[in-house]
Formats: structure tokens, sequence, C-alpha cells
């Protein structure tokens, strides 16, 4: 399973995309012109990158309530993710979801979901739908270590075991589940584990590796689609930012612990590799930046020339037709 | 006309509904032994006691193309899948702006009468009206019954189907072939012009059989079963009480922020129908209580005819109002 130069110049473009764009909603936040909350995924981008790697464009992905990169991962418009953050009639929801509930259906992400563990029922049954096609195709749940210990992943997993779904779980362990630290929580210290009590392989991986997350994932992916059921994959990762942008709210992580997981930077770590492959020059990896920036900065200037929805449009969308 | 009970007449609308779309399946603790039968163990399917789970697979499942129903069987089982209803169903379609559609069907029965003591026979209805986002009826007839679920699985929307304990084993005519009734139409079930009874589900022939009674007195009562909780049909409802100026509402759930007060709220906040009250609106509810379990007890709780014809009586003839006495 290695990766073309291609392949992972695409993956680091990605990466950076999903920084640089979460720099950016942060600083518009924190600036007035994103509202509610914002949840940052910086520190965990190989994850996203890593699985959606695996996929094929008609595979389901869902999310959670740190959901940008999962979008950008998946193929999301920049445009309609940042005009929807900024309340606009031409964002993913039509202004109705903001950073919380932005779905593409289209390219097959789900949803981002403001409930912990809301969205594993939810693409557990796009991976029934998927078994019922028979066409091959997978889905795959993204959730946190805070999630694992919520009854809708346990009934799933069971559920998933039980029919042989087609499913991926990616428990993205980042230790916290918002400020309270995973240690305290758990009875055991991997997710993973708990696999075997569905009778399914349970896979721990550095998160912070994109060659290894893309690897477990595929593996996981080839026997969803070959029919022998799901794939636990428990990702150990780390937010760099606090739970969520809002001024004020307390982080109980040293900042000790911050730095040593800053140290395994997950695109310092492709980048290097690349550049150790001789698959990137430094001119490459300073126009990659710039060409990132550029997509960010038209994104939001797409955004703020958008209108914002009209007030009646509140009552639209209630119901389909 | 040929007789079903009412039982039979939602299993008949499943059936037929299954036979003409393959994107219908059914997932259920226990599913009716003629549907795994007929459609087999993968579009009848015997699921885990998972409700939470299998509330949310069915709305991934309607968002992928399929056309799910879930049956919660007790309506108390549906309250393990309260994330999934309110959070999930009701605000997915929006919440999303559109993007797709869910057309899922959760069928739940409700409603006493089976002794089944505080958890199964509840009627919980108004939790579920409060949302956003669901349809959702309460028929009290086989044919209404068979023709609201056919409406519902074809609906693109999240449906429930609220179904009462009371009359599964009870008969009505249901016609032949192919019919449905559309959600958010009430049906006058009795007409008359001294005073309206709102009633739905088993109190429907409670008010009807109150309604008998009192003919006898030289009180004309009419009768209108909403059948659709929500949509509710306000119009029908407040045409009535236009014509009668009186209102009695029947409800097995108890009266506190319930289906009850909607029907008292739309009628008495339309100008045009309060003022053609000639007498205060009159509720009669369960007592707000958890159901107990003995009969008699259970009974004590629940509104009957009995208690309805003397809510009537009470429109009819006025009483003292609590201030006053």
């Amino acid at each position: 399973m290695n990766l073309s130069p291609d392949k992972q110049r695409a993956m680091l473009r990605q990466m950076l995309t999903i920084r640089t764009f979460e720099e950016r909603a942060s600083s518009d936040y924190h600036a007035g012109k994103i509202y509610g909350v914002v949840h940052c995924y910086i520190g965990e981008e190989a994850v996203a990158v890593g699985v959606c790697g695996a996929l094929e464009q008609g595979d389901q992905i869902i999310s959670t309530h740190r959901g940008h990169g999962h979008c950008i991962a998946k193929g999301a418009d920049l445009k309609r993710m940042m005009a929807e953050l900024y309340g606009r009639q031409t964002g993913y929801c039509k202004g109705k979801g903001g950073s919380m509930h932005i779905a593409d259906f289209g390219i097959g992400m789900l949803g981002a979901n403001g409930i912990v563990a809301g969205g594993i029922s939810i693409v557990t049954g796009a991976g029934l739908a998927a078994q019922m096609d028979g066409k091959g195709r997978v889905a795959v749940s993204f959730f946190g270590d805070g999630a694992s210990n919520a009854g809708p992943f346990h009934e799933c997993l069971n559920i998933a075991a039980a029919w042989k779904l087609p499913m991926v779980y990616v428990c993205e362990n980042n230790m916290y589940a918002a400020q309270t630290a995973a240690a305290e929580t758990h009875a055991m210290p991997d997710v993973a584990g708990r696999a075997a009590g569905y009778g399914i392989p349970g896979i721990i991986v550095d998160g912070n590796d994109i060659f290894a997350v893309y690897q477990a994932a595929a593996r996981a992916v080839a026997r969803a689609r070959a029919g022998e059921g799901p794939t636990l994959i428990e990702c150990k990762t780390y937010r760099w930012r606090a739970h969520t942008e809002r001024i004020g709210q307390p982080d109980f992580r040293t900042e000790a612990e911050i730095a040593a997981w800053k140290q395994k930077d997950p695109v310092a770590r492709l980048l290097a590799q690349l550049k150790d492959q001789g698959a990137l020059s430094d001119p490459d990896w300073q126009a990659m930046g710039r060409e990132v920036t550029a997509t960010i900065e038209s994104a939001v200037a797409f955004a703020e020339a958008s209108p914002f929805p009209a007030p009646e449009q509140a009552l639209e969308d209630m119901y389909a037709a | 006309m040929r007789e079903l009970t009412y039982a039979q007449a939602g299993l008949e609308a499943i059936t037929e509904e299954m036979r003409k779309d393959p994107r219908i399946f059914y997932m259920s603790t226990d599913p009716a032994v003629p549907l795994m039968k007929e459609f087999g163990d993968k579009r009848v399917r015997a699921t885990p006691i998972a409700e939470g789970a299998l509330t949310g697979i069915a709305i991934g499942a309607a968002g992928s193309g399929y056309r799910p129903i879930m049956d919660w069987r007790q309506v108390t089982f549906s309250f393990v899948a309260m994330d999934q209803i309110v959070n999930q169903a009701a605000k997915i379609h929006y919440m999303f702006g559109g993007q797709r559609t869910f057309p899922v069907l959760y069928r739940a029965n409700v409603g006493g009468g089976t002794r089944l003591a505080a958890q199964h026979c509840q009627c919980p209805y108004s939790m579920f009206m409060n949302l956003s986002g669901l349809k959702m009826f309460l028929p009290s007839t086989p044919a209404d019954l068979k023709g609201l679920l056919k409406t519902a699985i074809r609906d693109n929307n999240p449906v429930i189907s609220f179904e009462s304990n009371r009359l599964l084993t009870t008969k009505g005519p249901v016609p032949d072939g192919d019919y449905t009734i559309p959600l958010g139409v009430a049906d006058i079930k009795r007409q008359g012009s001294d005073v309206t009874v709102v009633a739905v589900a088993w109190l429907v022939h409670e008010a009807l059989a109150a309604a008998e009674e009192l003919a006898e007195s030289g009180i004309s009562v009419e009768v209108v079963d909403p059948r659709t909780l929500v949509p509710l049909d306000a119009a029908a409802i407040r045409a009535s009480v236009r014509k009668t100026g009186r209102l009695v509402i029947a409800d097995e759930a108890g009266p506190t922020a319930g289906f009850s007060a909607e029907v008292a709220a739309i009628v008495t906040e339309d100008p045009a129908t309060f003022a053609k009250l000639k007498a205060p609106v009159k509720r009669v509810c369960a007592l707000n209580v958890p159901i107990p379990y003995s009969p008699v007890l259970e009974d004590h709780v629940f509104p009957d005819r009995k208690r309805i014809a003397a809510g009537i009586r009470e429109a009819i003839e006025g009483r003292v109002s609590a201030a006053a006495e």
C-alpha cells in the first residue's frame, strides 16, 4: 500500500487546507464574523485525510461537532463551508446549520453533529443501505473518545458486527472529552480493546502518522467491501486548541503536554517525509502554502460577498415535498 | 364492506406498500410473523433491542435512498431513542438546508386499557407534537389507520404513527383496494349542533357513545376526530366550534401542555371562533398521575364515556366558576 508522491502531496495539501481554514475560522470567530461556536480540528488532520484517502467517491462518512476536517478531507467546497460559518444564504445549509452542522450529501458527507455519538447510528444506517445496495460501498463513522463511552457506540458496533455491515468506526482519541481527561472516564486506556467485545478487529494507530492511518483505513475498507464486516480503528491524536474557540473556557491541559504533542505535528511529519524522498522542494512547499492561503482567502471573500438569508427563509425547509 | 381489526388494517397497509416499493424495509424487535414470512429476513429485520441505534439507522438508511419503517412497538421504548428522534430525525432535513429527504415511518402503540401500568400505558404524543419537524397521527378506526399509514409510508419526511392499544382488536369496515387518507384532515365522526367534542383514538368511540346517550336528552353532539396530530386540522375544529358554540376535548393523555391544551388554544386564540363560544372550553383528560396497575385505579385515572357525557352537560348547562365558588 505505497502511496504515490502525487497522492502524498495531495494529502499534505488537504491537511494544510484544514489547518489554514480553521486558523482563519478561529480569527474570524474572534472578530465576530462567525457566530455561536467553532471547534477546531488542528493537530488531528492526519486522521480525516488518512481515512478519507482510503475511500472512493461513493463511500459515505459522518462527522462530529469538530467537523471541518472531515468535510475538507471528503472534498467539500470551501466557499460553501465558509459561507455556512458566516451564516449566509450560499452556505451548505443556507445558514441554518453553522459550523456544527455542515453536511454535503452529494459527496457522501452526512453531516457534522452537535450531539456526541449522535451520528454513529445514522452512518450505520448508511452502511446498512450500502450493504443492501450490494455495490461494495462502505460507510465511515468518525467520533471521539468521549463518544466511545456512550450507548450508540456500543449498540452500533454490535449491530454492525451481527449484520456484517460494511462499516469502519474511526475513534479520534484526542485524550479529552471536552475538558475531561479520558484517563478519568475510561475503564480501559484503549478504546480499540472494546472491539473484542463485538468480535471485530480493533486497531490502534498513531493518529498523527498519516501513513499508519491510511494503511489501517485501507485494510478496514477492503475488509468491509469484501463483506467481512466492520473494523474499529483508534487513532491516538491530540487537539492543539481548546475544546472550543470560546473565550474563557477552562482548559486543564498543561503547556508541557500541548508542546509535546506539537512536536508530533502531522503536517510537519508528512512534509519532512516528502522532503526526504525528494518529492517536495522548498519552493514547491512555499508555493503550496501560498495556493492554500489563496483558496481560503477566496472562500472568505465569497462568504463576505454572499447575502444573509431573508428572515422569512427561517420557515423554509421544514418538510420535504 | 369487509371488516378488519385495527391491527389487521395496519398490517395490510404495510404489506401492500412493501409489495409495491422494494425500497421499504421493516425493523422491529419480534416483527409480525406474516411480514417476515412474505418478505424475508432482509426486508423485515428482527433487530437487537437497541431502539436508540435503530431509530438513527433508519434515518441514515432513509438518507441513502431507502424508506425504512421502524416499529418501536410500545411508545415507551421510543424514550430510549429520544436523541435520535428529537435531535436527529426532527431536525435533519431543516438543519442541513433540505439537502436530502428522510422518509422514515416510526410506529408506536399508545394508551391504556391493557393493565400494563405506568410505563406501558402512556399517551405522550404531545411531547412529540412539541417538536418542529415531525408529522404524526393517531387514528380511531381500522380504515383511518390503513389510509394514514399508506400516506405516511409515501411521505418523504419522518412520520410517527401512534396506534391505540385499546383499539388493536376492534373491528371496523375497511374499503377494498388501494386508498389513502391525507395527513392533516380531520373527520367529522358525528354531526351535531349543540356542542363539539374533539376526541382522538379510543375516546372517539367513547364520545360517540356519550353522544348517543345524550341525544335521548335532546342534546346534539358533533364528534370531530382530528386523526392527524401534526399537522392539526385547525380549520375543521374551528369551523365545528363556530357552528356549535361549545367545545369539549377528550384525551387519554393528561391535560398539562397536552393535545387538549393545543386544541383549546387554537380555538380560543382565533377571534372569529372565540366570538362564537357560549361556554368555557371543557377538557376531559386522564388524571395527572402515572398510570396505575390495578383495574380499579386505572379505570379511575382514564376518562370514559361517562366523564365525556358529564363534560358535555357541563358545557351545555354551565357551571359555577372556580373563582365564584
